[in-house]
């Protein structure tokens, strides 16, 4: 079931991106609702499929790569339509459900075959810190995403070549704020999530480990996350040298997702 | 060129619907011409109103706009060359000979009629390719002589559905889409920076009639607060106060300089009058803020050098005229996906033209009315056992009768009643009480 409900949602995610690249390609109010609403139905689809997941598994899925690159897409679409819609922006649509689509392909290509596997009961609070730091993860993806778009813009300004689809990509200012706003939600979200997993090891240890790689790498992800929200208010910064930044800053939330969650860390390390 | 020909309603009792057309516009006739056959609001009326009374037309419109002068009408049953009379009337009514008109006026009958109005709706007929002003002012005639009850069901219909072509070709292509004029050009690329104007400023250099379109446009555009900067402070106290911005001696140039986020320039010249190093210091009085400049004037205002100030984007006249040239040819390339809407709703408007005309309805209704009895007299007789098969005959007989009586005076007010327009209202309301439309669906 989990399985099938995993196949709708990529194929409600493929439909809203082909109706988001329509609109880009000729704006039509009723097709970007439609583009709105197909992603709203994809990202309730694969809710259903990790409810399945996790009900098998009595967790959130985050202890084996299916389950956690799947929360990683779903959380990601939920911080761009909540994006979407306190921005009143669709224009950057058809690249975040590209991004979906080309996720959850992959994972079905990577991981689909993988066996799911049940992590040791670690409680709900546990689950919540997994959770929020996933969803940080997410939107510093879509703040990269919005950044890279940010960057291309300015460079097709100052370039003076202007293409078709110029006319049709947000403006600048709007691109900064959909990458601030999203990197806030990234921010809030990572603070919650750090806070409750040292609670939840305090509760069992009774100590701290902040020692873990994976605390050091996290730890730096908030400081330079936090100094793009202030330098981009800043007279030298601010603009594409910020955008940069911000594009930047992933780097270092792929390599803490990716090598120090598979090689450097202890306490987290997951598949 | 399609004839204006008609049946004679009155001996086939069929009705022919024709939409008819005369005019001139931009290509036919140059601005001297087009100056003296122009219709003022209350001429448009009177002229759809002389058009009736003297029989050539039923129902009328008449656009009339600075690029053309147009006459949409239905034919009336009294005229037998109704072209010919539209023509003569037109250059009557503005006292023009009619040797002057000859070559200048053109004519269009028939589907021609109505897909040239829709091409004049989607804005691919104008002078300037796309131009939204159009929709606006034929939306305009047409209100005025639907009020004034120039109209009928058929210029009604042909005129709604313009008016949704217009607004599909805008929304559904890039035909109207991307600037077309320098000013424009570059208030649209400050839209892209710093998207709604409504909260920023602009700061105009010069106060000459470049100036007044780039003012024009950013208005519309909704920008904030607007001030004016000019050697001679005069002008550009005149300009403020057309425009409901604010004055600025030139002396004080530099001191407000850091304030606006958009700065157009074209004061005459001989060497830049904004150097980098002073956008530089006023870069920096805007906390590093974007900025962006249009540079209208020949020879340039800004230095050169500028351009690569951080945060500020800077555009010349000749970056302006390109990116006007290139979406010309884009909106260009557009015209086949508006004349694919346009096709769509000219088979549309002749679907309800060929159900009218055919004198369907009453087939139709009939049609309706027998399928109901035979559903009614099986359904009935079912109940009824003790029926003989002779008196279920009569029963049919008797029912198609009815069927036919019921009919007969309908059928006689629609082929046979005075005046097309009033025959077609006729037409129309049976379609929709007896819901033969829906039938059709």
């Amino acid at each position: 079931m989990a399985q099938q409900l995993g196949y709708l949602s990529l194929a409600l995610y493929l439909a809203s991106f082909l109706c988001y690249a329509r609109i880009l390609y000729a704006p039509n109010i009723w097709v970007g609702r439609l583009a709105t609403l197909l992603l709203a139905c994809g990202i309730v689809a694969q809710y259903f499929s990790l409810y399945e997941r996790s009900r098998v598994i009595q967790s959130v899925p985050y202890d084996d790569l299916y389950g956690s690159m799947s929360l990683f897409a779903w959380l990601l679409g939920i911080t761009y339509i909540g994006l979407e819609i306190f921005h009143r922006q669709r224009s950057v649509g058809a690249f975040v459900t590209l991004l979906l689509v080309a996720w959850v392909t992959g994972l079905g290509f990577i991981a689909a075959g993988a066996p799911t596997v049940r992590p040791p009961a670690r409680g709900p609070l546990f689950a919540f810190h997994v959770t929020l730091n996933t969803w940080a993860y997410a939107a510093f993806a879509l703040s990269f995403v919005l950044s890279l778009i940010y960057l291309v813009q300015d460079r097709v300004l100052r370039s003076r070549r202007l293409s078709a689809a110029f006319w049709r990509f947000p403006p600048l200012d709007v691109l900064d704020r959909m990458a601030r706003s999203s990197v806030y939600v990234g921010l809030v979200a990572l603070a919650c999530g750090v806070t409750m997993g040292f609670v939840w090891e305090h509760r069992l240890r009774g100590t701290y480990s902040f020692g873990d790689p994976k605390v050091i790498v996290t730890l730096a992800i908030v400081v330079v996350y936090a100094a793009y929200l202030l330098l981009s208010r800043n007279a030298t910064w601010r603009g594409a040298r910020a955008a940069l930044l911000c594009a930047m800053n992933f780097v270092i939330v792929m390599f803490s997702y990716t090598f120090v969650n598979l090689y450097l860390t202890k306490f987290h390390r997951f598949f | 060129m399609p004839s204006l020909s008609k049946e004679n309603p009155g001996q086939s009792g069929a009705i022919r619907i024709q939409v008819a057309l005369i005019g001139c516009n931009h290509r036919t006739a140059p601005v001297e011409l087009r100056e003296r056959i122009s219709f003022t609001p209350q001429q448009a009326l009177q002229a759809a109103d002389e058009l009736r009374e003297l029989g050539i037309l039923e129902e009328a419109v008449v656009l009339s706009t600075c690029n053309r002068s147009e006459l949409y009408g239905v034919p009336g049953d009294a005229h037998p060359t109704p072209a010919q009379a539209m023509e003569e009337y037109f250059g009557s009514f503005h006292r023009i000979p009619s040797k002057e008109l000859e070559g200048r006026v053109y004519r269009w009958a028939g589907p021609d009629a109505v897909r040239h109005l829709f091409r004049v709706a989607a804005g691919i007929d104008s002078m300037m390719l796309g131009e939204a002003e159009i929709l606006g002012q034929l939306r305009t005639a047409y209100t005025q002589a639907l009020d004034h009850g120039a109209t009928g069901p058929v210029l009604n219909r042909v005129f709604q559905g313009a008016l949704e072509v217009g607004k599909r070709v805008r929304s559904e292509t890039e035909v109207g889409t991307r600037p077309m004029s320098v000013a424009l050009a570059g208030v649209k690329l400050a839209e892209r920076v710093f998207g709604n104007l409504k909260g920023h400023s602009a700061l105009i250099l010069g106060a000459g009639n470049v100036a007044e379109q780039v003012i024009e446009c950013l208005r519309n555009r909704g920008i904030g607060s607007l001030r004016v900067v000019n050697r001679s402070f005069d002008r550009a106290a005149e300009l403020a106060k057309k425009v409901g911005g604010e004055a600025v001696a030139w002396e004080s140039l530099e001191s407000v300089l850091g304030l606006p986020d958009i700065l157009v320039t074209s004061v005459s010249s001989s060497g830049p009058v904004l150097t980098r190093e002073l956008l530089e210091r006023a870069i920096a009085a805007r906390s590093g803020r974007p900025v962006f400049v249009v540079d209208l004037a020949v020879p340039r205002n800004v230095a050169p050098e500028a351009a690569g100030l951080y945060n500020l984007y800077l555009y010349n006249i000749d970056d302006l005229g390109e990116i006007v040239e290139q979406n010309k040819k884009a909106r260009e390339l557009e015209i086949p996906r508006a004349e694919a809407i346009i096709s769509e709703h000219i088979a549309k408007f002749e679907a309800w033209r060929a159900a009218l005309e055919a004198g369907s309805i009453v087939d139709d209704l009939r049609g309706q009315f027998h399928r109901q009895r035979e559903m009614l007299i099986r359904e009935k007789l079912a109940e009824m056992e003790d029926v003989s098969p002779d008196e279920r005959a009569r029963i049919a007989h008797i029912t198609e009768e009815l069927i036919e009586r019921v009919l007969e005076h309908p059928s006689k007010k629609v082929r046979h009643g005075r005046g097309m327009r009033g025959r077609l209202a006729g037409l129309e309301a049976l379609r929709h009480l007896f819901g033969l439309d829906e039938d059709k669906e």
